[in-house]
């Protein structure tokens, strides 16, 4: 191939380093007024009254909007939300009135003069007081609400989904073997931290059509949000989207566009504007959930795992119109990437009166995989087998069952496990762990598999267009977004392949809802391989189209072309051919006369035969699209005096089916071994009583550059048989093993197990002063 | 009140009326339209916003823009030619060592202003220079590698 698999440099890369690249904060429009939002400082609270007269007659004041204005219940997976509150805060930090002013200040002024009278409320601040009966409730009215048939909530409790595996007989199994062992985990929320925080500029119309800018991963969901919340048709909506400076889940789905389009509607035709401050942004945008979970292992002498029974439980926060879904993923997700007869899950999504939860790289997997990957560790030692040979062991395998049952054709978790071992010189006599290490200071090393799938509704679709100019030169449109995973360069190199057009030559469109085919979202690590599949469809639509012509112009059958460097060419003549330009916009015939007129190749895709599992076991033959599997090893470093931890060297491999591009898949590897270092050893929004009490990269450190290991990034390819070129996903799978396998390096170091993320070092030094008691 | 200033913003004098507590970044964005420079943090914890003020890496989101008058400032915008990439934007590129691109504009200031102190810094310097910049997409490894790649040539020039 000459194209896919090469390391092309990124499509949008001059126009990010030389600053030309407009992000919507960028973005200057006429006339534009800006916004301010008033919000709650409760966590619990029922609203009494909302008195908005003195903000409005502030001079500048355009508009003023409180609960009133959006009363439609919105959400993906579960209409759980209204984008201002109705009768009820259920957050600290949740809107409740905004303003439109010409200017920031007044705007902010204005929202000073809004008084808002609470009835308090007992809050639920913990997930698992929250299951309690006499917990108070989050939303009463939860047995109104519409959600997706492949959701369990429980009306009259905190519940909103429930999502059971039933596989097996996990208690008989418990019976039989030689012992069990049970463990507990928890999971902080956290937050994303792209550098950009959201960003959004509304605009109606005289016609009462409305255009959205917004730094969001999915302007199709943004726009059918916007259209239900505000009855508004689909084809009145245009969103926008002409940059993201980061997503990583939290601008997935919608957070503050609904706010801006009530103040819209009422600012006469001008723009309103909404930039988030990075306190908004910890607070007020998605926060990934805190999770508790206990695993109890029934394990045999000989090392073989033979039941395990999980109890996930998510502190889904105030609204979980998406968590519901992280929900089910940790579900058919639990028993991590391993070969278990006998399986018993509860995972429970818990509403509680937290900072919304919501997509976040990994989508479960980095969760629950902090607990299962310690847990098989912690099997290990008890067996006395290798960390390395219990995953060789029960790691899936090709013809393995996962927990749904489902049968894996492709699985290159055992070669990925290799690779790391041999990587990081695990068994390896003469290899010295210890090399140079200085006073004070001790090493471990720790492993860590994962896996991950795209967890979304079954029938997803993609769609791609491909246009041909007539100087041979193309403009592939799509709807998948570059937030920064290299989604553009990748799917230009899959459209240069197909076409034989050198990728500097084609130019890709994405993000206009008017303008740009549908994409269902850019989530899930799916855009590689659904929108791949679409922008491949299209590509060989166009060509087909070309080959017809082509068959004419040449006098050669179809079947005896192909097509040769920006050439349509016979097999058995080459020198009979012709320039793919000179049929761009149709074949002209000698007579002066033309048929066909433009090559537009359409593709479109839906990841083919997943099915619904079974309501009550959760078993099915493919609940998702492919699986992603995946190993990590490191090395670490602490000083036992300060119980710092430094992270020396992480190796990580991927079975990702085929690497499209080399250089940006490594880079991604990169970023999401820090992400994952950052969970694993500082990262923490801490909550008191439903308050976010650090929201700022002071208090909540992400990792700098001081942080950055040695890193070692290798690639697995066993092809993805639906996948374009055989590729699958890899942007969130690529962080899920890293906090494990730090935990797990920390008791090889120690002899001490921390259960609880972060790993920070006054947990270190605490359990090292109980350990040396 | 509003203060007249005078400095030059990549090589362009420039004289504006400002407010006192109007800060660089939002003269350089709102004012002057240079929207290279962004804000993540407003607070000088990110980096994102950093430019050049006499040769000097700043977060223009903490300095007034009233302390900008007779200084000469470079953002991101000024350091290509209307034909060639500045060699360390070249090596961003080369180097993939941006993904969304947000903390890019900064990073390369405070790249470009260690290159221009040191040309031949080492990787430690180098991580050091860049370590008030956060990245959350690159995992800086290949940050370091494309400003290596700048140093090396110097060095070898
Ligand atoms: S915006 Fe200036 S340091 Fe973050
Ligand atoms: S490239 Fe996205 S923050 Fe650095």
């Amino acid at each position: 191939m000459k194209y896919v698999g090469t390391s092309v440099n990124r499509v949008d890369g001059i126009k990010k380093v030389t600053g030309a690249l407009k992000y919507v904060d960028d973005l200057k429009l006429a006339r534009t007024l800006f916004a301010a939002v008033k919000r709650s400082p409760h966590p619990h609270a029922r609203i009494l009254k909302v008195d908005i007269a003195k903000a409005q007659s502030l001079p500048g004041v355009k508009a003023v909007i409180t609960g009133k204005d959006v009363s439609n219940r919105v959400g993906l997976y579960l209409e759980d939300k209204t984008f201002l509150a109705t009768d009820k805060v259920r957050y600290r930090g949740e809107a409740v009135a905004a303003v439109a002013a010409e200017t920031k200040e007044i705007a902010e002024a204005a929202v000073a003069l809004i008084q808002v009278e609470y009835e308090v409320l007992p809050a639920v601040t913990n997930a698992v007081e929250g299951l309690k009966p006499d917990a108070p409730l989050v939303h009463p009215d939860l047995g109104e609400y519409h959600y997706g048939p492949i959701f369990f909530p429980e009306p009259g409790t905190n519940i909103s989904n429930h999502y059971k595996i039933r596989k097996g007989d996990a208690e008989k199994a418990f019976n039989e073997a030689d012992y069990v062992v049970e463990n507990s985990f928890f999971v902080p929320h956290i937050q994303h931290c792209p550098i950009e925080t959201h960003s959004a500029i509304a605009q109606m119309d005289v016609d009462g059509s409305l255009t959205i800018w917004s730094s969001c991963q999915s302007p199709y969901a943004v726009r059918k949000a916007l259209s239900v919340a505000f009855n508004l048709p689909l084809n009145k909506i245009r969103v926008l989207s002409p940059a993201v400076g980061g997503g990583f889940g939290g601008k997935a789905g919608t957070t503050l566009e609904g706010i801006l389009i009530p103040l819209a509607m009422k600012a006469k035709g001008r723009p309103v504007k909404l930039t988030y401050t990075r306190e908004d942004e910890f607070v007020n945008s998605f926060v990934r959930q805190g999770m508790h979970a206990t695993i109890k292992t029934g394990i045999n002498k000989d090392g073989k795992i033979v039941a395990v029974k999980n109890t996930f439980i998510w502190d889904g926060g105030a609204y979980t119109e998406y968590g519901v879904n992280i929900v089910r993923a940790g579900g058919y997700g639990s028993t991590g990437p391993y070969d278990i007869d006998n399986v018993w899950t509860d995972s429970i999504c818990v509403y509680t009166n937290h900072p919304v939860g919501g997509p976040y790289r990994g989508f479960g997997m980095s969760e629950i995989h902090f607990a299962i990957e310690q847990n098989i560790d912690m099997l290990a030692a008890q067996i006395g087998l290798s960390p390395i040979d219990i995953r060789r062991m029960n790691g899936l395998k090709p013809g393995g069952r996962n927990a749904t049952g489902q049968v894996l054709e492709v699985c290159g978790l055992q070669e990925t496990l290799e690779d790391v071992v041999d990587k990081l010189n695990w068994e390896k006599e003469d290899y010295d762990l210890n090399k140079g290490i200085k006073p004070n200071k001790v090493r471990g090393r720790g492993i860590a598999c994962g896996f991950k799938a795209p967890s979304m509704p079954n029938d997803v679709a993609s769609s791609a267009i491909i246009k041909l100019n007539e100087d041979g030169t193309a403009h592939l449109l799509v709807s998948a977004q570059d937030i920064g995973q290299g989604s553009d360069t990748v799917l230009v190199q899959m459209a240069a392949e197909v076409l034989t057009i050198p990728p500097d030559k084609i130019t890709i469109k994405t993000g206009d809802t008017d303008h740009t085919p549908y994409e269902w979202q850019t989530v899930a690590s799916r855009i590689t391989y659904c929108a791949g599949n679409a922008v491949v469809k299209a590509c060989e639509d166009a060509k087909e189209q070309l080959m017809e012509l082509a068959q004419i112009k040449l006098s050669v059958f179809k079947r005896d072309l192909e097509l040769c460097d920006e050439y349509i060419v016979s097999k058995l003549h080459p020198d009979k051919r012709v320039a793919i330009k000179e049929l761009a916009l149709g074949l002209s015939m000698s007579d002066g006369s033309g048929i066909h007129g433009p090559i537009i190749g359409r593709g479109s895709f839906i990841p083919p035969n997943v099915r619904n599992t079974d309501k009550q076991t959760g078993q099915g033959e493919k609940p998702v699209a492919f699986w992603t599997y995946g190993t990590q090893g490191v090395e670490i470093e602490i000083d036992t005096e300060t119980g710092k931890l430094e992270v020396l060297k992480v190796a990580s491999s991927f079975d990702v089916g085929k690497v499209i591009n080399p250089k940006l898949i490594e880079g991604q590897i990169e970023g999401g071994i820090l992400q994952g270092l950052g969970s694993a050893i500082f990262e923490e929004l801490i909550l008191d009583n439903g308050v976010v009490k650090n929201p700022n990269f002071v208090d909540y450190k992400i990792p700098t550059s001081d942080d950055m290991p040695e890193m070692i990034i290798s690639f697995i390819e066993n092809e993805e048989e639906t996948g374009p070129f055989g590729a699958r996903g890899v942007a969130e799978p690529c962080m899920v093993p890293t906090p494990p396998a730090i935990a797990n390096a920390v008791f090889d170091a120690l002899g001490i197990r921390i259960t609880t993320l972060p790993i920070t070092a006054e947990k270190i030094l605490k359990a090292l002063k109980e350990k040396n008691k | 009140m509003k203060y007249e200033i005078n400095f030059t913003i990549n090589k362009e004098m420039i004289s504006l009326a400002v407010i006192p507590n109007k800060t660089l970044l939002e003269m350089i964005r709102e004012d002057l339209d240079l929207t290279g420079a962004k804000e993540g943090c407003g607070a000088g914890e990110c980096g994102a916003c950093t430019v050049l003020v006499d040769g000097k890496p700043v977060n223009a989101c903490l300095m007034l823009a009233v302390e900008a008058d007779g200084k000469e400032i470079i953002t991101v915008e000024g350091l290509a030619t209307e034909t060639e990439l500045d060699e360390l934007q070249q090596a961003f590129i080369d180097h993939a060592a941006l993904q969304c691109g947000y903390c890019t504009p900064g990073m390369i200031m405070s790249g470009k202003a260690l290159l221009m102190e040191n040309p031949t810094p080492t990787v430690e310097e180098v991580v050091d220079a860049i370590s008030g910049n956060l990245c959350r997409c690159t995992g800086y490894k290949k940050i370091v590698e494309a400003i290596m790649h700048v140093s090396e040539n110097n060095a070898n020039k």
